[in-house]
């Protein structure tokens, strides 16, 4: 699998990098060369295999759902970028 | 000067010197010796003096924990309630943590005393610690070589003297890579035994915290403080947690070890071979019975891994986004330009990388080549290592195919940086622990030697590793010496 530029402008899009134009062909070949040691899974057939996420397969864990944490939005808020009144401050988005 | 935990914890038992004392010992080698090795990002000297005062203080009312003053280093990506944890990023170069992960909150709740934080490869990725946004660690058997990665900050910092212990995460072999490369003795413990919550996470389902130590008998120490059940942990394992310590001399006598064919094919470095062969023949003169085994599908780890780990890399850092904390690009434009040149800017570039694969490997239409093909694969794997733990008590591996490279060697070249990684990501995939320990030397710089344990039996593998660690003195050499 070899990727071309502009397979790599639309990754670098879905993952919301600004990827800058000098390095394009760079990344396009380090990634082709990851993806190219990766093609090595085909390999084997895994068609009856169950997927497995959890190493120990084990399920989610669930609790009661009760308050088990108090609020700390000064303390969280204290190391954010931009805040004003309690919220979080980003460039205008409507008109 | 005391050197392993164990020993200060006697020093500070008899009285032969405080907390306080032995902390400035640390502050002051480290003062010295930072500079040039460049262990620690930060480097905490109030607190620890604090906490060593404290430490003195409840060892003299009768109220000593476990580690109560004993010195420890904290890979920086532990968060720690008011201090920065930078995960060796540029992202969270100013980031404070607002709270303390849960293996640093049990390491205060028995007493031990923080020096600071540990450089490491950027959000844990790398095998070299060259991807660290504060430069490259230098290796203290030979400057000029990497000590490892991720966690090569706390090897290198408990090989030279710097700390006595330190935490690390493994996430396809970052405790035992770099404990192997700086000839420490590292474990990681099974998946789930040891709280995430709190350690900035790189691929939620291989992550797992761990001490590095100058023993067997050390990690045990570290091992009882960072274990344990967390509710705040949603894939924290929910099982009775042994004392690692009073396991220590179970012995190998009679004990079965397998080594797997695949292992000891090509790739692994001739002269490592031999220092592993002498390994093993120790181990069968202390009663250990060897057994050839078979992992049919290991070679697909790499692979494997890569996707996976890539995977849930790019799923977790999405969180990076420029809004509620970290890095944040000047003038954004728009929303969209804030993310892309927040991101841009504040990423590495092999961290860039694993997020680009990621997102590719979960994009429509590649899913199913590649994330699903990669969790199949992963059970598959799983199977060969549990049809082994039928027939034996242990796995032993190498750690690494060669000693520690030049700073530099690899750098222009990911996948061949990717292939250190051979001997120690199928466990992370599996879920299973393993511990990393000296077993000798090639031209001066350590060789590790790789056990691999059943699940949740760290106190097997630790006591495996002390009764090695009685007759051999590998662990004891130094750097310099």
């Amino acid at each position: 699998m070899s990727l071309k530029p502009d397979d790599v402008r639309n990754i670098a899009q879905l993952a919301r990098l600004h990827i800058d134009e000098a390095v394009i062909d760079e990344y396009a070949a380090d990634l082709s060369s990851i993806l190219e040691l990766v093609e090595q899974m085909n390999r084997v057939d895994t068609s009856d295999v169950a997927p497995l996420s959890n190493p120990l397969d084990a399920t989610q864990r669930l609790r009661d759902d009760s308050v088990s944490e108090s609020d700390e939005r000064d303390k969280f808020q204290a190391i954010a970028p931009d805040v004003a009144d309690g919220l979080y401050r980003v460039p205008k988005v409507i008109e | 000067m005391a050197r392993g935990v164990g020993d200060i914890l006697q020093g500070l038992e008899s009285g032969e010197f405080s907390s306080v004392e032995i902390t400035q010992d640390y502050l002051e080698r480290i003062e010295r010796l930072n500079p040039s090795l460049n262990c620690f990002i930060s480097v905490t000297g109030e607190i620890a003096l604090e906490q060593a005062r404290a430490a003195d203080a409840a060892r003299a009312a009768g109220e000593a924990g476990p580690l109560c003053g004993v010195p420890l280093a904290h890979k920086d990506l532990f968060c720690t309630d008011g201090v920065r944890t930078s995960c060796g990023s540029r992202m969270l170069d100013n980031f404070i943590a607002p709270y303390d992960a849960t293996v640093i909150a049990q390491c205060k709740r028995d007493g031990a005393v923080m020096l600071g934080k540990t450089n490491m490869d950027e959000f844990a990725m790398g095998s070299s610690n060259e991807n660290s946004y504060y430069g490259p660690v230098a290796n203290p058997w030979d400057p000029a070589r990497v000590p490892g990665g991720s966690s090569g900050g706390s090897a290198a910092a408990v090989a030279a003297g710097l700390t006595p212990a330190a935490t690390g995460t493994d996430t396809g072999g970052s405790i035992r890579q770099p404990a192997a490369l700086c000839g420490v003795t590292g474990i990681k413990p099974t998946y789930g035994r040891v709280s995430r919550y709190g350690m900035v996470a790189f691929a939620s389902s291989l992550d797992q915290g761990g001490p590095l130590a100058h023993s067997a008998a050390d990690c045990a120490r570290l091992l009882q403080t960072m274990a344990g059940f967390d509710q705040r942990d949603s894939t924290s394992a929910d099982t009775a947690l042994p004392d690692f310590s009073a396991g220590l001399d179970g012995g190998l006598a009679g004990r079965r070890i397998g080594l797997p064919k695949e292992y000891f094919a090509e790739g692994l470095d001739a002269r490592l071979g031999d220092v592993i062969q002498q390994a093993i023949d120790e181990l069968q003169q202390m009663g250990a019975e060897l057994v050839e085994i078979s992992l049919a599908n290991i070679d697909l780890s790499i692979p494997v891994y890569y996707v996976i780990a890539m995977a849930e890399a790019s799923s977790n850092l999405s969180r990076y986004d420029g809004v509620r904390f970290g890095h944040r690009c000047d003038d954004p434009a728009d929303l969209e330009d804030l993310y892309k040149r927040s991101r841009w800017e504040g990423f590495g570039a092999e961290v860039k990388r694993r997020i680009m694969i990621g997102t590719y490997a979960l994009s429509a239409g590649y899913y199913d080549a590649y994330y699903l093909k990669a969790q199949q694969l992963r059970r598959l794997i799983k199977q060969d290592f549990q049809q082994a733990f039928t027939r034996v008590d242990y796995i032993l591996a190498p750690v690494t195919p060669e000693t520690a490279f030049e700073i530099g060697a690899k750098a222009n070249d990911p996948v061949s940086m990717y292939l250190q990684d051979i001997y120690t990501i199928s466990l992370n995939l599996a879920g299973l622990p393993g511990i990393s320990l000296p077993a000798g030397f090639v031209d001066g710089l350590p060789v590790g030697m790789q056990l691999i344990g059943n699940y949740f039996d760290e106190s097997g593998l630790l006591a495996a590793a002390h009764a090695y660690q009685q007759v051999t003195d590998w662990h004891l050499r130094e750097p310099g010496s």
